[in-house]
């Protein structure tokens, strides 16, 4: 699509760390074998501090949570399936438990992979870390984004960040300021808010070309934007969300910011049964109704 | 590093010859380690200090093949005391059996990392102490355990930190139990340390025979198929331990392998 190469998100999250890592002594990367190929130069660089634990994702985390515990912000990576789901126990011990912080930050989440199949699908991943406290949750939309949210996630002191990296982006980045949702397209007094989230902007755009709604962009979701998102709402408290990964995963944060309002809440995304089809990422996103048709006809009838 | 308390200590095992301490086994010290200042305690406090937690005499399977190795660690070995339970240069102890902690928090209290009277709430509602330690809660406590096969990976990390930071001097220790070492994230932790020669690694595995299927050719075996520095010893002997604890290991991650009697026996 692009006559010069942009780069992706991961190329992007090989780029921003090397540099991290270049300029904080405390920072420290552990890699599964997966991701290895974009941080040659930081290896060289950093051997102390670039990890390749091999094809072990158990180790992976608590390699992560050892590094926090003696003082250093670690930045763990791996396919998403691999980074939260297998070692989750990992995720819950290792860090939450011990009470350190850590960035982890995954690719191929949902979809980026449709020939590889359920093996490299972890459309669960977000609703998964909403099981447990403390989780910062970004997932940009365009790899300048994925460049800002990085760098505030691993700046962000001894916190827990997991940054959700994908092959799925939109055209431009957007302004986005960490933790807040972004009014994207204003909607009369009368419209339904529609909230996209990371690389579902384009969709929803192109979607909601026609409807009066309000469009509200996040790439961070934990903590959910309650405040900004009872501000975009004008005399009605209808609200979809669409988001990259399983159907319903903001559902409860979405009621949670409209309790004190009759509303109403539609939930676009990855549907719950497996998909047993290859394939590509278009041919996926149409199959779940998150293509712009899709999304147009569930959301014009849901606000209308 | 080493405090006060401890080189006094020191003075009085070589006065003694270091032939001794196993003999306290069970209780025989007469109070030889008394009179610190109400901070220290000896080995032969131990039993008492457990009966505190445990209501009587009676001492979990656990808390005994652990009591010993952890003794030595904590009265020999490690450089690590209350006044140091923060300090970047100190060693690291990762209790990662974290069943069975009486002889764990006995250890901490008779050391002076809290105080003995906290024995008496263990297992309570406000009490520190829980039935697993958590390292949020209990002084002295590097990780929170209780779920097997946490403590290898996490000591593998913290080697990785210190080094990152050039102290190479601190020591990792991590102790495990032989039925624990069926989880399958050690045998992650133990090639891949054993692969990038992590030397300041330590492992002890208390051997009491409990894991299920066994481990064929023993434990040791296992570590040392991944390169490790390995050696079995008797897990009540104090001088047996002592010596595996101390032994020289260039280059390579040490693991002791601490045989007891068995649990299921």
């Amino acid at each position: 699509m692009q006559s010069t190469h942009e780069p992706t998100m991961r190329e992007q999250f090989g780029a921003t760390v090397t540099e991290l890592l270049g300029r904080d002594p405390r920072t420290a990367l552990v890699l599964a074998d997966i991701g290895t190929a974009q941080f040659p130069e930081a290896a060289r660089a950093h051997p102390d501090r670039v990890v390749n634990v091999g094809i072990r994702e158990q180790l992976l985390i608590g390699a992560a949570g050892g590094l926090a515990l003696t003082g250093m912000r670690p930045i763990a990576h791996t396919f998403a399936s691999f980074l939260i789901e297998r070692p989750f126990e990992q995720v819950k011990l290792d860090l939450v438990h011990q009470g350190v912080g850590a960035v982890l930050v995954s690719a191929a989440g949902s979809y980026d992979w449709p020939a590889g199949g359920r093996t490299h699908m972890a459309p669960g991943d977000v609703a998964l870390l909403d099981t447990l406290p403390g989780w910062h949750v970004h997932v940009p939309g365009h790899p300048a984004e994925a460049d800002l949210l990085l760098r505030h996630a691993v700046a962000a002191d001894d916190t827990l960040q997991y940054v959700r990296l994908s092959a799925h982006r939109n055209a431009v980045a957007q302004p986005v300021v960490p933790g807040e949702f972004l009014t994207v397209r204003r909607g009369s007094r009368l419209a339904g808010v529609v909230l996209a989230v990371g690389p579902m902007l384009d969709a929803v755009l192109a979607a909601t070309e026609t409807l009066d709604v309000t469009v509200l962009y996040a790439a961070t979701v934990r903590p959910f934007d309650a405040a900004g998102l009872r501000a975009a709402l004008g005399e009605r408290a209808d609200v979809v969300l669409v988001e990259p990964y399983l159907a319903g995963t903001s559902e409860r944060e979405a009621h949670r910011a409209l309790a004190e309002l009759p509303h109403r809440v539609l939930s676009l995304g990855v549907p719950l049964a497996e998909h047993r089809h290859y394939g590509s990422i278009p041919e996926h996103l149409a199959a779940y109704g998150l293509d712009a048709a899709g999304l147009h006809a569930r959301i014009a009838e849901h606000l209308w | 590093m080493t405090s006060d308390t401890t080189e006094v200590r020191g003075a009085t095992r070589t006065a003694r010859g270091g032939h001794d301490d196993h003999d306290g086994h069970g209780g025989g010290h007469g109070g030889g380690y008394g009179g610190h200042g109400g901070r220290g305690a000896g080995y032969a406090d131990l039993p008492g200090l457990i009966a505190l937690m445990a209501g009587d005499e009676k001492h979990s399977p656990a808390a005994h093949s652990t009591l010993d190795a952890l003794w030595v660690l904590y009265d020999r070995v490690l450089d690590v005391g209350p006044g140091t339970a923060d300090a970047p240069e100190r060693d690291r102890f990762l209790l990662s059996k974290g069943h069975g902690p009486m002889a764990y928090y006995a250890v901490l209290a008779a050391k002076g990392f809290f105080p003995v009277e906290l024995l008496h709430s263990f297992g309570a509602y406000d009490s520190p102490l829980g039935h697993h330690p958590d390292r949020l809660l209990v002084p002295g406590a590097e990780i929170g355990s209780g779920s097997l096969g946490h403590g290898l990976p996490l000591a593998v990390g913290t080697a990785l930190g210190l080094r990152a930071q050039g102290l190479d001097g601190p020591a990792v220790w991590v102790l495990v139990g032989d039925a624990e070492f069926d989880e399958g994230s050690n045998h992650e932790a133990v090639a891949f340390a054993g692969a990038v020669g992590l030397e300041r690694l330590h492992a002890v595995v208390i051997d009491n025979s409990s894991a299920t299927h066994g481990w064929r050719g023993g434990i040791a075996a296992r570590f040392a198929a991944e390169g490790w520095s390995t050696a079995t010893v008797d897990g009540h002997d104090h001088e047996q331990l002592y010596r595996a604890f101390t032994a020289p290991h260039p280059g390579r991650p040490h693991v002791v392998v601490a045989r007891t009697e068995p649990k299921h026996g």
